[in-house]
């Protein structure tokens, strides 16, 4: 036994093992080493840098949409240019930010580390799939600023086929492009996950993150392919009038809600899961405690993203769909409830009993818990058919999804960012600072997505950029949410480039966390570890656990 | 928008109001629903937090435990809320079900979603355009479709909703209990002017709606415009009582099986008479050769609507 050896199982946490320059972040200096890189911890830094920037636009989009509604005859912004900014909001979240930000970031970088492998399966694969996500993305993204797409980011049919602008063709190539970015990430994930595993590291010694984000990978691979060909097909109908959506031509609109929702429900566990995997990482390390019911939660990861290719039915309640597909779909999204109870009591009996810090990142964790149950929750209010009948297409609808997406998805990203920012960029950041900007999220994204729900329960249908007066209280309280929600994201974004420079300098564990990437110096040197690790012990060997049963 | 009890003069609404039983309904099984939601889940936040003070890492506490996992109390947590919520369900399901099957005594409204408008019209003919009177105590069938994109039909006040679609024929049903004036929808994204697709339902007593009828002014009901439009469109020709084609006759057509030349039969609803007027060569029918030109392109909705509204009187000789 090399010394090494223990060293995996307990992770050293005050040693920095590396100094410059053999880190990844200080082997190479050039731009080219940079963009044309094959290190999967720089490409995650890439993705990160890029989704960063496309959040930003995202956001200023969502900031011009609460700024309108703040009055109800819509002065401030013509009707098409409010259409166009929701649009954009939409759009640039969902596929540029959402679906790629955990597993293209946090993905690439850890699953290596994470499973003690020097790279992934196919290190070019990986750069291919940024600068695929990237053609398509800034294509898009120029469309969506010069020209203007006013569809949503649904993209209904017929619609978009034949009344819109005809932006909506060039914006549609854009996403269709990034779709294979998706699918060619999945792929790379899925062999990794297969092949690469170090000696030791069998299928149930892996991390949860590792877990949910195989599943992921499954919906990439699986999922992804039927939206291309749908979005395709609606091009080829804007474009060619195949007569395959709209009913003047012979074609069905209806055919194109089954399409489109076959994946983007999925596509809603492509969010979900990575968040569930981060926010396992962070409740067992701040608890110092083993995941309560290990197998059950890598068990429910597989089981939610296979459950959630059945289930698309449930956005089409309303829309003259049979009444027995209607009762099954709605009978099988009370099904997605079970395995999504299993991660939140289980995450709860972990924290039950552990040691527990409350820094940056469990703060998150535990803000999280709170607004996915919420939003889960809701999520089965418009499962149940005669509930949907009142609620579809309403504000409940909208805050229902952003409890999801953003009360989930986005503060397991920013939880996790935290906490592996020593990890990614060998700095600390500062504690204080990180509690209060997740604090001001927390309240700032409650104050403005909370009234939604009541003003969906009034009726308020979404995309209204006119509204009527009764329902003006209500906006104006959720626009000034989304002030204090901005001023929150406005924090880390400033103090964690500030950690660049002058952030402490961070050790190898900094957490006193568990698992091979805390085994590697901070940041890691470019092949992750200076000996392939080796595993005999399971995971999350924290000191606080039960006793050895005899 | 001035009118007496207009809802815009409530400066903020906390509680839709509910002008129907249904409505009523569906709000108890939402105001159950959150109870149970809270039952679920007050527990989850109290202990986070509960845990999370009690055991913070620089507090000295007994941390031994029983075992990281547990089987029993991992599948009881599992399927025990789900059997909770499943209650609901059904309960949802079973609502849906009534809201799927319309009484046969419905008064029935025809309505045209096209951007950016609603166009209602009553059997009677009378039209409105964006504002909707309905008599209380009598359940209202709307039958409606779209000229152009997805719309959908949403009266918050009912708890009801339903896509518009182009093409095809959608209905919903409600039978309101309380006259006033309600806010009615555009709910499904339209392009433009989305947001102002809105109007307003009224609901009478049967006499104030009676004598709203009569006020409202039609030169004809829809089944009589329908009869002209018959004859206009030389329908008559072939499928009238005097015509030398061999043509499927007409009378006592609506709602009776129709027998396919590929086989089985299919039955004459509305979608399957607007489909045949516009679509002669789909669904070719047992025993007649197909020599209808199509009409697709030349009869606009409201004209179609009225040719079935007219088919539908036609009565089998003797019957």
């Amino acid at each position: 036994m090399s010394p090494l050896d223990s060293l995996y199982r307990d992770p050293d946490t005050a040693r920095i093992t590396l100094d410059r320059p053999a880190d990844y972040l200080h082997a190479e200096h050039t731009l080219r080493s940079w963009f044309f890189t094959t290190d999967h911890k720089r490409i995650a830094l890439l993705y990160l840098a890029s989704i960063t920037g496309f959040f930003v636009l995202g956001a200023i989009a969502a900031g011009l949409v609460r700024l309108s509604l703040v009055v109800p005859n819509g002065v401030i912004f013509t009707n098409d240019t409010y259409n166009k900014l929701f649009t954009m909001h939409g759009v640039i979240m969902v596929w540029f930010f959402l679906i790629p930000s955990i597993p293209a970031t946090f993905g690439n970088f850890l699953i290596p580390l994470m499973i003690g492998a020097k790279d992934l399966a196919f290190p070019r694969l990986n750069l291919l799939s940024w600068y695929v996500f990237m053609t398509g993305a800034l294509f898009t993204m120029v469309v969506l600023i010069v020209g203007g797409v006013d569809t949503g980011w649904t993209f209904y049919a017929p619609f978009s086929t034949t009344y819109s602008n005809f932006y909506v063709i060039p914006a549609l190539i854009g996403v269709i492009i990034v779709g294979f970015s998706s699918i060619l990430t999945g792929l790379n994930f899925i062999v990794t996950i297969h092949k690469m595993r170090c000696p030791g590291m069998t299928w149930f010694r892996m991390p949860i993150f590792v877990w949910t984000l195989y599943a992921t990978s499954l919906i990439f691979l699986l999922g992804t392919p039927v939206i291309t060909l749908a979005l395709i097909l609606l091009v080829m109908e804007r474009a060619f009038h195949i007569g395959v959506f709209d009913p003047k031509l012979g074609g069905d609109p209806v055919l194109f809600e089954h399409l489109f929702w076959f994946y983007s429900h999925p596509a809603v566990y492509i969010m979900v899961l990575p968040g569930m995997g981060v926010v396992t990482e962070l409740v067992a390390a701040f608890s110092q405690k083993r995941v309560f019911g290990y197998r059950f939660v890598a068990y429910a990861s597989i089981g939610l993203a296979s459950i959630t290719f059945f289930v698309w039915g449930h956005h089409m309640f309303v829309n003259g769909q049979s009444q027995l597909a209607s009762t099954v779909f709605s009978f099988l999204s009370f099904a997605v409830a079970v395995p999504s109870a299993v991660k939140v009591y289980n995450w709860t009996a972990t924290i039950h009993k552990g040691a527990i810090r409350l820094d940056t990142p469990m703060l998150y964790a535990m803000g999280y818990i709170g607004l996915f149950v919420l939003g889960g929750l809701t999520g089965l209010f418009l499962a149940t058919l005669a509930v949907d009948a009142h609620l579809h297409d309403t504000y409940f609808v909208v805050a229902h999804f952003h409890y999801i997406m953003v009360g989930g998805t986005m503060l397991a990203f920013l939880g996790g960012l935290h906490y592996w920012w020593p990890k990614f960029t060998g700095r600390m950041y500062p504690e204080a600072w990180g509690r209060v900007g997740a604090l001001l999220i927390f309240i700032g994204f409650n104050v403005t997505f909370f009234p939604q729900f009541i003003l969906g329960y009034l009726g308020m249908p979404r995309r209204y950029h006119v509204y009527p007066p009764e329902f003006q209280l209500l906006n104006v309280l959720s626009s000034a949410g989304s002030t204090i929600l901005a001023l929150g994201y406005f924090f880390p974004m400033i103090y964690l480039v500030w950690s660049l420079w002058f952030g402490k300098r961070a050790p190898a564990n900094p957490w006193q966390a568990k698992g091979l990437e805390w085994t590697t110096s901070s940041p890691p040197p470019a092949h992750n570890f200076l000996a392939i690790p080796r595993v005999d012990f399971e995971p999350y060997d924290y000191p606080i656990k039960a006793p050895e049963r005899a | 928008m001035s009118v007496s009890g207009s809802p815009a003069e409530h400066a903020l609404a906390l509680w839709p109001p509910a002008a129907s039983h249904a409505a009523t309904h569906v709000d108890y099984l939402i105001l159950a629903f959150t109870a149970v939601t809270l039952l679920l889940t007050v527990p989850i936040f109290l202990a986070i937090t509960y845990f999370a003070l009690v055991y913070r890492a620089n507090r000295r506490v007994d941390r031994t435990h029983g075992s990281d996992r547990n089987v029993k109390l991992e599948l009881s947590w599992m399927l025990i809320p789900f059997f909770l919520t499943l209650t609901f369900f059904a309960w949802g399901a079973q609502m849906f079900d009534t809201a799927k099957h319309p009484p046969a005594n419905a008064l029935r409204i025809e309505a045209i979603g096209r951007q950016w408008m609603w166009k209602f019209q009553h059997p009677g003919g009378q039209a409105e355009i964006n504002d909707l009177h309905v008599p209380a105590g009598q359940p209202v069938l709307v039958n409606m479709i779209s000229q152009d994109v997805i719309h959908s039909l949403y009266l918050p006040s009912f708890r009801v909703q339903m896509e518009t679609l182009p093409g095809r024929y959608t209905q919903l049903w409600f039978t309101a209990n309380l006259p006033g004036i309600y806010r009615l929808y555009c709910s499904e994204y339209c392009g433009t002017d989305h947001s102002v697709m809105d109007g307003q339902i009224t609901v009478q007593s049967p006499r104030d709606y009676e004598h709203w009828l009569s006020q409202a002014g039609s030169s004809q009901s829809l089944a009589a415009g329908g009869k002209r439009l018959f004859a206009n469109y030389g329908c008559t020709g072939c499928h009238g009582a005097a015509a030398t084609v061999r043509a499927p006759m007409l009378a006592g057509l609506y709602g009776r099986p129709v027998p396919m030349e590929a086989g089985g039969t299919v039955t004459a609803s509305d979608d399957y008479i607007r489909d045949k007027i516009l679509n002669p060569d789909h669904n070719l029918i047992a025993g007649y050769k197909q020599v209808m030109p199509s009409f697709a392109g030349v009869i606009p909705e409201d004209e179609l609507i009225q040719l079935i509204a007219y088919i539908k009187t036609m009565q089998e000789p003797g019957s």
